[in-house]
Formats: C-alpha cells, sequence, structure tokens
C-alpha cells in the first residue's frame, strides 16, 4: 500500500472518520470528524467512501511525503494545498509522485479541513473505527513526524468539485434543553444575544464560549448524566463551553442548550476569538436541517467531475463562467 | 417494587432523549435506567444508535432522519410503565486489590478519618457488594452503588492530576474502579491487577452497567505475579456463579 510520512504536524492533527459508536455505554468518547461535509467532500475526491477516514488538519496545518504516487485532495471552508511547490486548485484532488512534499493548511476564517488519501485511510480499526481519540489513546497514537499512513490505493483520475461544497449560513441553531430548566427564564434570550465569542481554549473535545454570565437558578451540580455532541453546558463560572466529538460520554453540570445536529460541523469550524449567534429553532426545523446537511452530503457525489473532463457548455454553465464573457469574438 | 412515576423525557438536540427517572443517585432510580436499557436492547427500535446509563437517566442516542420521536417517546413510556421484567441475575466479579502502602495511598487517612484500623476498614469495604451503576468520565471507568454509607468521604479538596490505572477508590457516597490513568479527587484505597478494559480483545470491557463487583483483598506479594498474567490477557478478576 502507498504510504503518506507525517514530516510535522501540529497537535490539533489527527485520523477521523465518522466516529465510534455503541461504546458510550463504557465511556468511550464517540470522537469523529469535526465536520461531516467536508470530510466527505475530500474523500469523494479520491475515490473513497464520504465517511471513510482521513487526515483531519486543525489551525497550524501539516506537511507530509509521499512515499509513492498518491492521490491526495484537501477540502475546507479556508484551506491551502500545495504539492512539491505547486499550489493545488482548491477542491481538486493532485498526483502527487513519489518523495513529492505535500503542504496542506488552514487560512483565515476556519478551524478545520481535511486531507484524503487515495481510496480512503487504512490504518488499523479500533473498536469499528479509525478515529483517534487523543485523551484515551482508542484509536493510535497521536501523530508525529515520521509516522507512515497508509492509503487503500484504486482511486480514480484526479477529481474536481464543479462548485465547492457550502455550509448554510446564518446563526448556529439550538435546541433549549435538556437543564434549561435549571436557569431563570432570560438565560436562553442572554445566550441568543450578542455576547459571545469563542475563547482560545477550544479543541475537539470542546470549547469554552466568552460573553455574559449565565447564572443558575440554584446551583450547578447535577448528578452526572450523558452528554451528547452539541452540548452547552454550563459550570460554575457561567460562562458556556460547548461540547465536541472528543467530549466526555457523561458529565456533572447543567445543560442550558443543545446544538443541532446539522450545525456541528459549522459550529466547530468557527475560529477561536471570533463571535457566535445562536438561535433557537423546533425540533421540526432541526430535522429538516439534518436532511438538507445529509442531502448536500449525498449531492456531493454527483458534482464532481474528472479534471481533464473536456469543458462542455454545460459545465461551463456550473463554473458560471458566462458571466464576465460578452462576446466570443476577438476584439478588433 | 412500587410503580414508578413516569419518566421525565428531556430532548438532547435532535439526535438524543435523556430518559429521566429522577435527579438523585437512589439505587431505585439505577435500577429502572438499567430495566428500561435491557427493555430497549432486547426489542431494538428504528432509529435508535446507542444508548448510555447512567445513575439516575437513560441518554437514548439516535439518528434523526429514521426516528419518529413521538412513537419512539410513547414508546418509551410504554416501556415504563410496564411491570418490571424479571431481570437476569447479574454476573458477579470477584475483583482482587492489593489495598493500602503504595497501592492505596489514602487507606490509612481514611481509616484515622472514620475512627477505626485499617484492617477493620478494608474488611468493611470487603463486607458491601456493589454495582456498576454506569460506566463514564473515562473508558470503562466504573462508578459503583453500594457504598456502605458509613465510609462515605467527602471527595478531597485539591484532585490530584494523575492517579494511576486500576486504583480503587472512595468518592462521595460510591466506590469506583479506574481503568486508566487520569486525574482523581477520590480516596485511593488500593490498587487491582484486573484489567477491565482490555483493548483488542473481544469484549473490550470485562464489565457491563449493572454487573455487580466484589472486592477480595490479596497480599503485596501476590501482585507482580497477578499483574504479569492481567497484562497478558488474562481476566484476574472471577465470575462468581451465583
Amino acid at each position: 500500500m502507498t504510504k503518506l510520512i507525517v514530516r510535522s504536524c501540529g497537535p490539533a492533527t489527527s485520523i477521523q472518520d465518522r466516529g465510534r459508536f455503541l461504546y458510550q455505554r463504557y465511556g468511550v468518547s464517540p470522537a469523529g470528524a469535526m465536520d461531516r461535509l467536508f470530510l466527505a467532500a475530500a474523500n469523494l475526491l479520491v475515490g473513497a467512501a464520504p465517511d471513510a477516514a482521513a487526515i483531519e488538519l486543525g489551525l497550524g496545518g501539516a506537511r507530509f511525503t509521499a512515499e509513492g504516487t498518491l492521490l491526495v485532495a484537501l477540502a475546507g471552508p479556508s484551506c491551502s494545498l500545495s504539492v512539491d511547490g505547486q499550489k493545488i486548485a482548491p477542491f481538486t484532488a493532485a498526483r502527487a509522485e513519489a518523495g513529492a512534499e505535500i503542504v496542506a493548511r488552514i487560512d483565515p476564517g476556519a478551524a478545520y479541513a481535511y486531507l484524503a488519501l487515495e481510496g480512503g485511510l487504512a490504518t488499523a480499526p479500533d473498536m469499528g473505527s479509525r478515529s483517534m481519540h487523543r485523551r484515551s489513546g482508542i484509536g493510535g497514537a497521536p501523530l508525529a513526524p515520521g509516522t507512515r499512513l497508509p492509503a487503500q490505493g484504486g482511486g480514480p483520475e484526479p477529481l474536481a468539485f464543479v462548485e465547492p461544497p457550502r455550509h448554510e449560513t446564518g446563526p448556529i441553531r439550538i435546541l433549549p434543553g435538556p437543564q434549561d430548566d435549571f436557569f431563570p427564564p432570560e438565560a436562553l434570550a442572554t445566550l441568543c444575544g450578542e455576547g459571545y465569542r469563542l475563547s482560545a481554549q477550544a479543541d475537539r473535545m470542546g470549547v469554552r464560549l466568552e460573553g455574559p454570565v449565565l447564572a443558575h437558578r440554584d446551583g450547578y451540580n447535577i448528578v452526572s448524566d450523558g452528554i451528547v455532541d452539541g452540548s452547552i453546558q454550563v459550570p460554575g463560572d457561567g460562562q458556556p463551553i460547548v461540547l465536541l466529538r472528543d467530549r466526555q460520554t457523561t458529565g456533572g453540570y447543567p445543560k442550558i442548550a443543545t446544538i443541532i445536529s446539522a450545525d456541528i460541523g459549522r459550529f466547530a469550524q468557527i475560529p477561536p476569538g471570533e463571535p457566535v449567534r445562536f438561535a433557537i429553532v423546533t425540533l421540526d426545523e432541526a430535522i429538516a436541517a439534518a436532511a438538507r446537511l445529509d442531502a448536500r452530503i449525498e449531492g456531493l457525489v454527483g458534482a464532481c467531475q474528472p479534471l481533464a473532463a473536456p469543458l462542455t457548455s454545460e459545465r461551463l454553465l456550473a463554473l458560471n463562467l458566462i458571466g464576465g464573457v460578452t462576446s466570443a469574438q476577438p476584439a478588433d | 417494587m412500587p410503580v414508578a412515576a413516569s419518566p421525565r423525557l428531556l430532548r438532547c438536540g435532535d439526535a438524543a432523549i435523556s430518559v429521566e427517572f429522577g435527579s438523585t443517585t437512589d439505587p431505585a432510580l439505577n435500577a429502572q435506567v438499567l430495566a428500561l436499557d435491557a427493555a430497549l436492547a432486547a426489542e431494538p427500535v428504528a432509529g435508535v444508535i446507542e444508548t448510555v446509563p447512567t445513575y439516575r437517566s437513560l441518554l437514548v442516542q439516535l439518528d434523526p432522519l429514521r426516528t419518529d420521536f413521538a412513537a419512539l417517546e410513547a414508546h418509551i413510556l410504554s416501556l415504563c410503565a410496564r411491570p418490571p421484567a424479571q431481570r437476569p441475575q447479574p454476573r458477579r466479579w470477584l475483583v482482587p486489590v492489593v489495598f493500602g502502602g503504595d497501592f492505596g495511598m489514602d487507606l490509612a487517612d481514611l481509616a484515622v478519618r472514620h475512627a477505626m484500623s485499617v484492617e477493620a476498614l478494608v474488611a468493611r469495604f470487603c463486607e458491601a457488594t456493589y454495582h456498576v451503576a454506569m460506566i463514564g468520565f473515562m473508558p470503562g471507568f466504573a462508578y459503583l452503588g453500594g457504598l456502605d454509607p458509613q465510609l462515605a468521604t467527602p471527595r478531597r479538596l485539591q484532585p490530584r492530576m494523575r492517579v494511576p490505572a486500576q486504583s480503587i477508590s472512595i468518592g462521595g457516597a460510591q466506590a469506583a474502579i479506574m481503568t486508566v490513568e487520569g486525574p482523581s479527587g477520590w480516596h485511593m484505597m488500593g490498587r487491582t491487577p484486573m484489567r477491565a478494559f482490555l483493548p483488542g480483545l473481544d469484549p473490550v470491557f470485562l464489565y457491563e452497567p449493572g454487573d455487580e463487583i466484589r472486592f477480595e483483598p490479596i497480599a503485596e506479594e501476590a501482585w507482580n505475579g497477578l499483574d504479569a498474567r492481567a497484562a497478558a490477557g488474562e481476566p484476574v478478576a472471577r465470575l462468581e456463579r451465583l
């Protein structure tokens, strides 16, 4: 199997797929890609299943060397890839020759991106998933210089997206509860106000927010109960913490609200220091948003085309190049 | 067993429901949690991915696109209203422990605190039959119900940053088995050579929520041999036939 060798990477770099299921009852965090949409986008460009494992890059990025000829693709809301010093167009797979240096970077405006390898990453699964969970070591030791990452191989000719995938926009949508009754009624309105930004304390486990204090009605200790991705817990200091994929399975602080499943990836992409707005939606709206995210991911399958494909008029239209052209005739 | 009041169904976003039986560590609540967990496992429901039992609630995680929320909630309430099924006899594990010394650095202080000899404290601790009320915090970390109330001890003011794996401890009215090294504000009684978290083996975890635990004191001299056997994959805890 062709391998990619890690040359340098920040601590936020890990291998992630859809996540690890059925072990939360034993205290095992589900882990999994922070942003499913861009994991799927990167994988599809190299002929892998949308939920296959890829390298998740956090702030700082990473450098690699290809051990043999290998198709790679990077996808994220704001990131850049170069192969042997040559800049690769966004959302485009690139063939790296043996020995080529691959540099992947997160650019300002986002927090995560996915580097997919030809056919998908082929590291050994651990309890049904290749996702790494740093705190427990499940899924393997953290990536370090010299780590060799095998690719399944057998990918297609390089592909590119006709139109880059995008998240929905607008406030991050939440559903109140499960412990909103631990707070005075105005607390949810405060949470949905303008005052919050992400602190620098942000990782795959959770993100601490900075802003108005959310006072508890009476006490902030509860007997531990289950936590989900997107739980917004409020410890004694009143500063909310959003729990994400590497969270613990149970916890003892009241959770005022929960980010809807469709918006976890979108929230995770907000860089530290940036403001965040929340808005309350209904369960039906949350389910509709989950269906749209699923459709968006399924739609990606048909949205990538071979790089070498001839530029048909339909493709030109799709690329939206026509708008700038007034005449096909050369000017006199 | 008294008939339970209906649990509260609390939505945790669009991908989970917390079925809350109460707000305390009352063992009767935990029994209801484990009974519902077993009932949902016996008759799988479309859309349910996995369940997480805790002391007093069952978290039901689901796929929002494959779940009829109203039907699932009605189904959960009907399962809770059923007379409790004859629960299968729980498995009971006999867990060897070296108490005190470097293995349980708080044992001597706890004995002073509870005004009894170290031997009496260990005997008291080992008299009880514990049950795994929930597993959480870290992989395989078992919260045990059944501690003699007289041994209840508030947590340390200063948590320790690193406590060794396989520590057996007391925190508040609970006891615990730690499976991996980590921080803890609990009082360390001893250590077991048993590995309850067995990466790479099947099953990965030795015990389940609902299993029973009894502790057996062993001599410090027995540690090296048992620890080596446990490290090689042998379950040095014995399953007691009831």
